[in-house]
């Protein structure tokens, strides 16, 4: 049994009137990847946002190891260097060539000397396949190279835990899946990671625990087989029904 | 007011041959390029001020607490709704600074170039997309360093459009400064023209001098925006030499 | 000595308001003049910027580069320039303009050339496919323009019209260089008689205030009620 990454307990969240977290709890271990599946604005990316601290949770309690991330004592920039986060529109920082991108955070957040910086950057940029591209603007690239180079990004500040808010859902369906296929690779090398999306496909065949949420709540967890073959709850089931009727199937 | 009589009697326009109009064109360009030096230190002057005092402004108003947006809003409208001249006078003559005439305009003018400065700046901030900075934070960065090396970096090169615009309506409103005795061009061939009566001879070629600085100036900057450019991120082209209100 | 001193001047209340009561016709006749100065000089501006936009348009060659030529003089010069060159150089063609006259005619003729900019930017950015379709029903030339084209770009053109008309008011204070009556000539006149130029141009500079003030906020209001949904400039 390997230790607990990351342990969230009772998360609340309310925008105005509306509560978009209702007491949210669940743990992930060491080298574990998990898939939070659901509805549209059911709090899946509120809840990845409460994890590194970009949104303030009412209330509950964050754990990173056995740092807890909700306590305001916490350094909340030490933290966000431990946790790599991928976004939906990727927000690679415009201004910058691909290498830049990936070494900024290594040179002034982790002050790094510059060399070492570019070198690790360049593998970064090596692993996710794009080392050719290190001086292309992003403007340059298309949509699926530019979330390989912010995967890199994040990669690069060697995170205990990564965070994907929908990574694909962005992007044009071909190019959907080289970065998929990046994905994967982290995941079978042991990179714990939490990956909000809606590729069922991926959910089932490389994330090891399945989150089923809707309006707030975790209706469903569980591995893959048991959500998606044996799903407990009704609304499970509903839920991945329509996705087949829509897009023909659950799995790949 | 100093140094502004009219002239007592009508003046000439032709009074004598070509050729020695031209040697009095000649004769003159000396001290109109002494005054061309002070007019481009004036408004290199002015601008930095502007811009120092701008940026400040523009972050307040965007990033900064309501009572401060307040404060920085209202400085911005005073200083836009202000005649330039009225505030000159007002400080030169009313203020009555210690500061040489050439100083008191560099601030003047700066304190009203910075109203305008940061509207230009505000924009450009603005048209920054949220998830540069929320990507910045993501990476631990500091509110600070996440300002100095993703918003800044972004937002000065959307400025320069915006610049150039600035820069080409403050040399021409440098002139207003001959009013306090600054000699710089316009006041050059002001005195040059009370002195030889050639009004349209040496006006045009005062002219010429600030059409050229004019064209000079924004061909420079357009230049340095094509140096610094980053494929996707330019600024909006406003209407050049355009009037910025 | 404190360094600031020079700029700490007493206001003190009594005196102002004597000077206030002092002053305010005369203030008042030239806040007046401005008006006169401003209205005169943007009709102008208005007139000569939009047949200098139509020739830069749709004007034949000589045209075209006359307005060219024009327009990109006057903006890259200074108005001041602009100014001594009807003031103090048209005498010289027997052609003498009093200090208001020339003043209407410098700020007028300085503000054709940017409204000529913003007309044509307005005419440009309505699609050709409105010309077509005007020529199409057998209007001419001149009628297209006139019935189809005009009425749609001048609408587009109020916003920066308007920022326009609140500059040329602006602007209008340097008419005092040439000693046109207006406000800030009077406020200058007043202040170098009894030397409180301090407390004269803190009302001039309240005066001006107010006029761009209330005059942005009426045209603001104009704009909204002329709006016509889709039809803005891009």
């Amino acid at each position: 049994m390997s230790c607990e990454i990351l342990r969230v307990e009772g998360l609340h969240k309310r925008y105005g009137n509306e509560e978009v977290l209702k007491g949210v709890s669940f743990s992930v271990r060491q080298g574990e990847a998990l898939a939070i599946i659901g509805p549209s604005g059911t709090g899946k990316s509120t809840l990845l946002r409460c994890i590194n601290g970009l949104t303030e949770p009412d209330g509950g309690r964050i754990w990173l190891e056995n740092i807890e991330i909700t306590n305001a004592k916490t350094d909340i920039n030490k933290i966000r260097q431990q946790i790599g986060f991928v976004f939906q529109d990727f927000n690679l920082f415009a201004h910058l060539t691909a290498l830049d991108n990936v070494r900024l955070g290594l040179t002034k957040v982790k002050r790094i000397p510059k060399r070492q910086a570019t070198e690790r950057a360049m593998a970064e940029l090596n692993r996710v396949g794009l080392a050719e591209k290190a001086n292309a603007y992003p403007a340059q690239l298309s949509g699926g190279q530019q979330q390989r180079v912010s995967i890199a990004r994040a990669l690069a500040m060697e995170p205990k835990l990564m965070l994907f808010d929908e990574p694909t859902s962005a992007l044009d369906p071909e190019l959907i899946g080289e970065v998929l296929q990046v994905m994967q690779d982290l995941a079978d090398e042991g990179m714990t990671m939490v990956v909000v999306t809606h590729e069922m496909g991926f959910a089932r065949s490389v994330c090891d625990e399945v989150i089923f949420m809707e309006k707030g709540v975790i209706v469903e967890q569980g591995p893959p087989e048991q959500i998606f073959l044996r799903p407990q709850q009704p609304r499970t089931r509903q839920f991945l029904g329509k996705i087949s009727e829509l897009y023909g199937g659950t799995g790949s | 007011m100093r140094g502004c009589a009219p002239p007592g009697r009508a003046l000439v326009l032709f009074k004598g041959a070509t050729i020695e109009k031209l040697q009095l064109v000649w004769e003159s360009l000396p001290l109109l390029l002494h005054g061309t030096l002070v007019t481009v230190e004036l408004t290199v002057g002015l601008l930095l001020v502007g811009l120092l005092l701008g940026v400040p402004v523009a972050l307040g108003q965007v990033y900064g607490p309501h009572p401060l947006v307040v404060l920085m809003s209202s400085y911005e409208r005073f200083f836009r709704a202000m005649p330039i001249l009225v505030l000159l006078i007002f400080f030169y003559f009313g203020l009555k600074p210690p500061l040489s005439p050439f100083g008191t305009a560099v601030l003047v003018f700066g304190l009203h170039s910075s109203a305008y400065q940061s509207q230009i700046f505000r924009g450009a901030i603005q048209a920054i997309k949220q998830g540069q900075l929320l990507a910045a934070r993501a990476l631990g960065m500091t509110r600070l360093q996440a300002l100095c090396y993703i918003v800044l970096p972004q937002a000065l090169r959307l400025s320069i459009p915006g610049w150039s615009n600035e820069y080409s309506g403050v040399l021409k409103d440098t002139s207003f400064v001959f009013s306090i005795g600054v000699s710089e061009l316009f006041r050059q061939g002001w005195q040059i023209m009370q002195r030889t009566r050639e009004v349209f001879l040496i006006f045009i070629t005062v002219a010429v001098i600030y059409l050229i600085l004019t064209y000079l100036g924004t061909w420079l900057l357009e230049l340095l925006e094509r140096r610094l450019g980053v494929p996707g991120l330019a600024g909006q082209r406003r209407e050049e030499h355009g009037r910025v209100l | 000595m404190n360094p600031l001193a020079p700029f700490c001047q007493t206001l003190e209340v009594g005196s102002f308001i004597r000077l206030v009561c002092d002053i305010w016709p005369r203030l008042l006749q030239g806040t007046m003049t401005t008006f006169h100065l401003t209205v005169l000089a943007i009709g102008l501006g208005l007139v000569g910027g939009l047949l200098l936009a139509l020739g830069r348009v749709y004007g034949t060659k000589p045209i075209y580069w006359f307005s060219t030529a024009y327009v990109q003089f006057v903006r890259g010069t200074p108005v001041l320039v602009q100014l001594f060159l009807i003031y103090y150089g048209l005498p010289a063609f027997e052609i003498r303009l009093d200090s208001l006259t020339a003043a209407i005619v410098g700020l007028g003729l300085n503000s054709a050339a940017y409204q000529a900019e913003y007309f044509r930017g307005a005419i440009q950015s309505i699609s050709r496919g409105q010309m077509l379709a005007a020529r199409a029903v057998g209007m001419t030339n001149a009628q297209a323009i006139r019935y189809v084209i005009l009425p749609q770009a001048l609408r587009i053109v109020i916003p920066p019209w308007s920022n326009e008309l609140i500059y040329t008011l602006k602007y209008s204070s340097v008419a005092f260089i040439i000693g046109a009556p207006e406000l800030m000539s009077t406020g200058q006149i007043i202040a170098s008689r009894n030397f409180r130029y301090f407390e004269v141009f803190l009302i001039v500079a309240f005066i001006y205030l107010i006029c761009v003030l209330v005059i942005s906020k009426l045209l603001d209001l104009l704009e909204q009620r002329l709006k016509i949904p889709g039809l803005e400039m891009r």
